[in-house]
């Protein structure tokens, strides 16, 4: 179902000590659409993906995955359900070649993955979300590479792989391009644009150029709260944002 | 089998060191023949202990708690309580009652990481030296107890072999390792296996794609402690007694040396490692008389010149021998 709302967040909040990182965050991740999270370094961008994915707890609010209440989930039970995160530091299983980082998160899927004398290199209902997400990816050249050998942007891709791999719902992307060339950023873009249709794409990123280009929705947070939501043609031209975000030097130049 | 042994080579040294194992007692000594049984023994603790160590990434200071178990329910069903003295009860409810006690004490110490883990399996063990060092019901005395006679073998009135025979425990205790190294072998390449080392490379992204980790270490705690048990009720019928030292921390870091002295997360290491360990131990004490400051050297050079343990001589070797003629 397309336009389908399969994430939402009600009064999202945490707070560390007495720093209010995430502050009465409400939003909406729809089917089909790119949401857009932007802010200044320290804004709470990716406090609020951990909130989702559950790597940190909430101190207060909710979170909601297709009208379920997943607060006190865990965050192995939210890969479960269809929650997948990539992160803004790369994550991935160094000493694993790339096949089995991506074998290794599609067995994750399979309900009794803890069957013992089976060999799980050829266990063959794995392969089909490897393959394709090693085809999606541009890996397929480097699937037998042990992944610490690959090249930054590569394993930029891996992380992003690996997610893929687990058949996800929801996609919480962290700076997916960090570190990237510009060839690279042109193909994450695209396999991104690929993804849309069938997903519901959150995206922390601070190459503006490319979301301008692929957001279809976008959030500003400042000091852990939400400014405003809205399209890009309604975020750039809100006076609020000017003064608050797009107009401060420091992230100035990315505009 | 074929995609378990991964080179030509490697399948040959195998062989070749199966065919050494089953024709050394042919030689009939029996002191060395004892020897390399109490080897393969320590051979099988090393490996449970590196499944944990290697495999899994975690820590225990604690394993000798599993091993000590597995000789006293031996000791109790058989000497102290007299249930039973057969092998075919005792030997299987050695490892299912350290498979229980692992499950347990699983449950609250791989809620902790790093540091603390060691720590707390360490006084985990603690707790199970005492009770069976004070505990009269469990024969608490640092003396512990003797065994009234190895394991009878009877299955209805059949007698398929005697351990007092000492070839025969040592060919027993030989096909209990390569039992396990093949249990481990298969395990290791398994969904399951493969999830384990996962959680050794990046434990917080398994959770992340979905794994419940704590289950799986729990699993992994489980298994090894049930092998560990399996290796301890062997030692006790070998040594024919028990006492609260099997499970001191002595014993928790000796099997640590064995494995990283052999080589963490290889399938061999363990077997490497306390062959190594043992002969070790016997070379330096019949040359010095200050003989652990000898070893406590060697073991230190050893593990600053092998960091990937003895295991690693192969691969250099083979590494050196390419270099001189690529």
């Amino acid at each position: 179902m397309k336009d389908e709302v399969l994430l939402k967040t009600i009064g999202l909040s945490r707070t560390f000590g007495g720093l209010k990182a995430n502050d009465k965050v409400s939003l909406e991740l729809r089917r089909g659409q790119v949401h857009a999270l932007l802010g200044p370094n320290g804004a709470g961008k990716s406090t609020l993906i951990n909130l989702l994915s559950g790597d940190i707890p909430a101190s207060s609010g909710q979170v909601l995955y297709r009208g379920e209440d997943i607060t006190a989930l865990s965050p192995h039970q939210r890969s479960r359900i269809g929650i997948g995160r990539s992160y803004q530091k790369t994550n991935i299983f160094p000493g694993f070649t790339v096949f089995e980082n991506c074998r290794l998160a599609a067995q994750s899927r399979e309900p009794r993955g803890t069957r013992i004398f089976s060999n799980a290199a050829s266990y063959s209902p794995y392969m089909v979300a490897v393959e394709e997400a090693l085809d999606r990816t541009g890996l397929d050249d480097v699937a037998q590479r042990p992944a610490r050998e690959l090249s930054h942007g590569q394993q930029r891709q891996l992380e992003l792989a690996i997610m893929l791999c687990t058949r996800p719902q929801v996609l919480l992307l962290d700076e997916p391009l960090a570190g990237m060339g510009h060839e690279e950023s042109l193909r994450m873009i695209e396999l991104l644009r690929g993804l849309v249709a069938s997903h519901a794409i959150l995206l922390v990123e601070h190459d503006m150029d490319a979301v301008f280009s692929i957001a279809d929705m976008l959030t500003v947070m400042v000091n852990g709260v939400v400014l405003i939501t809205g399209t890009p043609e309604q975020v750039r031209s809100s006076p609020e944002v000017q003064s608050a975000y797009l107009g401060s030097d420091a992230e100035a130049s990315h505009v | 089998m074929k995609s378990l042994i991964t080179s030509r080579e490697r399948a040959a040294a195998i062989m070749v060191f199966l065919v050494a194992l089953a024709v050394f007692p042919q030689f009939d000594q029996e002191f060395y023949t004892e020897l390399v049984t109490r080897v393969m023994v320590l051979a099988i603790f090393a490996v449970s202990l590196d499944l944990l160590l290697g495999y899994t990434g975690l820590i225990s200071f604690g394993h000798a708690a599993w091993f000590g178990i597995g000789g006293y329910v031996l000791a109790l069903l058989g000497t102290k309580y007299q249930i039973t003295n057969n092998l075919w009860l005792t030997l299987p409810a050695a490892m299912a009652i350290t498979a229980v006690a692992s499950f347990i004490v699983g449950l609250f110490v791989l809620r902790t990481r790093g540091m603390f883990f060691i720590m707390v399996t360490l006084a985990f063990a603690q707790i199970f030296y005492f009770l069976f060092h004070d505990v009269k019901a469990l024969g608490g005395s640092s003396d512990g107890l003797n065994l009234r006679g190895k394991p009878t073998t009877e299955i209805n009135g059949w007698v398929p072999f005697e351990l007092t025979d000492t070839n025969t425990l040592y060919y027993f205790v030989m096909v209990l390792l390569v039992a396990v190294l093949l249990f481990m072998a298969l395990l290791l390449r398994s969904p399951l296996g493969r999830a384990l080392q996962g959680i050794r490379e990046n434990e917080h992204r398994m959770a992340a794609i979905g794994f419940p980790v704590l289950r799986y270490k729990l699993a992994a705690f489980t298994l090894a402690g049930s092998l560990a048990g399996m290796a301890g009720h062997l030692y006790a019928v070998l040594s024919g007694g028990v006492n609260p030292e099997l499970m001191s921390w002595h014993q928790s870091a000796d099997v640590l040396l064995m494995v990283i002295l052999g080589g963490m997360g290889q399938l061999w290491g363990g077997v490497i490692g306390a062959f190594s360990f043992v002969l070790l131990q016997e070379i330096l004490s019949v040359m010095f008389k200050q003989w652990h400051l000898w070893l406590g050297t060697v073991i230190v050079l050893l593990v600053l010149f092998l960091p990937d343990g003895m295991i690693s001589i192969f691969g250099r070797i083979k590494a050196l021998a390419r270099g001189r003629n690529p």
